[in-house]
């Protein structure tokens, strides 16, 4: 098996290179986790104690939908110039090259954007002892969304306006990853002993939508290439 | 057969279910129709089924 | 052909078109009659019999539809993942028709028991809408069934729009329980679980079971009734391609008059 591991890594890192190297979908998503965390406090109003509580939860859906934006890049390229079809034919099977991909994204996206959150909860007067909990948690969350935002980006490849419905198909999915990261963010804050509950089910969470993710993205995939 | 203070609500949310109910009723009666319609109007100008396509 | 009369399953019996078409037109006036029925007896029951509810008084009138519609709308999303399993795994060739006419009737009961839900949720929390566990699981089934209805209407090709809302009513159906159990983890951190699980006396209890039989009957007319559409939706679109095909194989390219004139009719009938 050491060839399909091989073929694994050489596929993220093809992936990651590729993420680099165009380097505009990393940049516009965090350009626009950047706008909507900048535009919360001008609608909701700049009360800062307000803000400071609501901080985490804004820098969670704000990333969610940061990260939804980039999840066509996860199969569109390489399905529009015929790559997947040659990926589909090589030595690793579809539902691994869904997994590279899912996973290419995650450190190419996910990883930065959480990382960069703490930064603009200044913006929110998040209260910065609890800054490392949020990252924590985003780190944590973010293999779901991209996991399972991989079974979206798979579904509407070849739909007619397919950003619109990706967010409607996905976001739902998003649902049980958010929960848990704010619970766990709260709970910290709180220094209740909720903590680690939650922040295991978070992480079984990501777990469990690796394994879901590319299952089910693979299908979506193998039905459009035949 | 007093509905008591809320009756409001109560006749609100039957009313909802009938015309929601309604509209999906004849929405279906309706697509039916038009179906059948089409089909009739395939068979007179010839088209049959001879293969026997879903 | 010697047809090898083994033990068809009843799915296997009903795989055939034609013998769902025939079956289905003489189950379909019963079902439709026995459901109106019921329902209308369900609802002699509830506006003339059932007492009010202590609590809540007559607002508990409001139930008798809100929980019948809830489950009904899980009920359809568990129809159409069954449907969608049927179709991926056994390639049965109704189970699409079937996923397919029970996605809009599942959205109408789930947004009936939204609309009742808030409706019910006026008298008795004050609020048109509460975060409360059941309401937003109930809310996003409603997402989910949108989901659904939106990736099939976008995308041209029929057969892979079916394999692909297949594959979402699957991953849904997996995901389900585990949104609901976060929803309700959710719900609990945040607010002590509302009264609405009202100790239920058999007096309001039996008026309840009947309506809900009466309106899952409806259900399945309803779903019946979609599938024979659906059905024969795809019989004229077959036609109408087989005349197309047609039209352009016995007329020489050189001729065009005739050809343009049939495909002009059959594009101008093929909505």
């Amino acid at each position: 098996m050491r060839g399909a591991f091989a073929t694994f890594v050489a596929l993220v890192r093809r992936d990651l290179v590729l993420a680099v190297r165009e380097g505009g979908a990393l940049g516009t998503a965090l350009g626009f986790f950047l706008i909507v965390v900048a535009l919360m406090p001008l609608g909701l109003g700049p009360d800062l104690n307000l803000l400071s509580r609501i901080a985490s939860g804004v820098l969670w859906i704000a990333l969610l939908l940061a990260a939804l934006l980039s999840l066509p890049r996860i199969f569109e390229a390489d399905y529009e110039d015929g790559a997947l079809e040659v990926m589909a034919m090589g030595e690793l099977p579809m539902e691994m090259v869904a997994a590279a991909k899912s996973l290419a994204h995650w450190i190419s996206t996910g990883i930065p954007l959480a990382l960069m959150a703490p930064m603009l909860g200044i913006l929110l007067n998040l209260d910065l002892a609890s800054a490392p909990v949020l990252v924590a948690t985003m780190l944590a969350g973010t293999p779901a969304i991209s996991f399972l935002g991989s079974i979206g980006a798979a579904l509407t490849l070849k739909a007619r306006r397919g950003g619109l419905l990706l967010a409607l198909l996905v976001l739902p999915l998003y649902i049980p990853t958010l929960i848990f990261g704010i619970s766990t963010v709260n709970a910290a804050s709180l220094a209740s002993d909720s903590f680690w509950p939650s922040f295991a089910i978070l992480v079984a969470l990501s777990l469990g939508s690796a394994v879901l993710g590319p299952i089910a993205a693979a299908a979506a995939v193998k039905f459009q290439i035949q | 057969m007093d509905l008591g203070p809320h009756a409001l609500f109560i006749v609100a949310s039957y009313a909802g279910m009938v015309v929601v109910l309604a509209g999906l009723i004849g929405w279906l009666i309706a697509d039916g129709r038009r179906q059948q319609r089409a089909l009739a109007d395939l068979e007179a100008r010839g088209i049959t089924r001879r293969s026997r396509a879903l | 052909m010697p047809t090898m009369q083994t033990s068809q399953s009843i799915t296997q019996k009903l795989a055939n078109p034609t013998r769902f078409m025939d079956l289905s037109g003489r189950l379909l006036p019963w079902i439709t009659v026995a459901s109106a029925g019921i329902i209308a007896y369900a609802m002699y029951l509830v506006f003339f019999v059932a007492p009010p509810d202590y609590q809540q008084g007559q607002t508990v009138k409001i139930m008798y539809i809100h929980v019948p519609s809830a489950w009904l709308g899980m009920m359809a999303y568990a129809l159409i993942a069954i449907s969608s399993f049927g179709l991926l795994v056994f390639r049965h060739p109704l189970a699409d028709v079937s996923a397919k006419a029970a996605a809009p009737i599942g959205a109408a009961f789930t947004l009936l028991a939204l609309l009742t839900g808030s409706l019910w949720g006026k008298p008795m929390w004050g609020t048109y809408w509460v975060w409360d566990a059941r309401l937003t699981s109930v809310l996003l089934l409603f997402f989910l069934y949108l989901g659904l209805m939106a990736l099939r209407s976008s995308i041209e090709d029929e057969a892979l729009a079916a394999k692909l809302t297949a594959v979402l009513a699957l991953v849904g159906v997996i995901l389900l329980p585990i949104i609901k159990f976060s929803v309700d983890w959710w719900n609990t951190l945040h607010q002590p679980s509302t009264g609405l699980t009202t100790t239920v006396h058999a007096s309001i209890r039996v008026p309840l079971l009947i309506s809900a039989f009466g309106f899952s009957l409806l259900f399945f007319a309803m779903h019946m009734k979609a599938m024979r559409n659906e059905i024969l939706r795809r019989r004229v679109k077959a036609l109408r391609m087989a005349e197309v095909e047609r039209a352009q194989s016995n007329s020489p390219p050189g001729n065009p008059s005739v050809s343009g004139d049939i495909r002009a009719r059959a594009a101008q009938a093929g909505e």
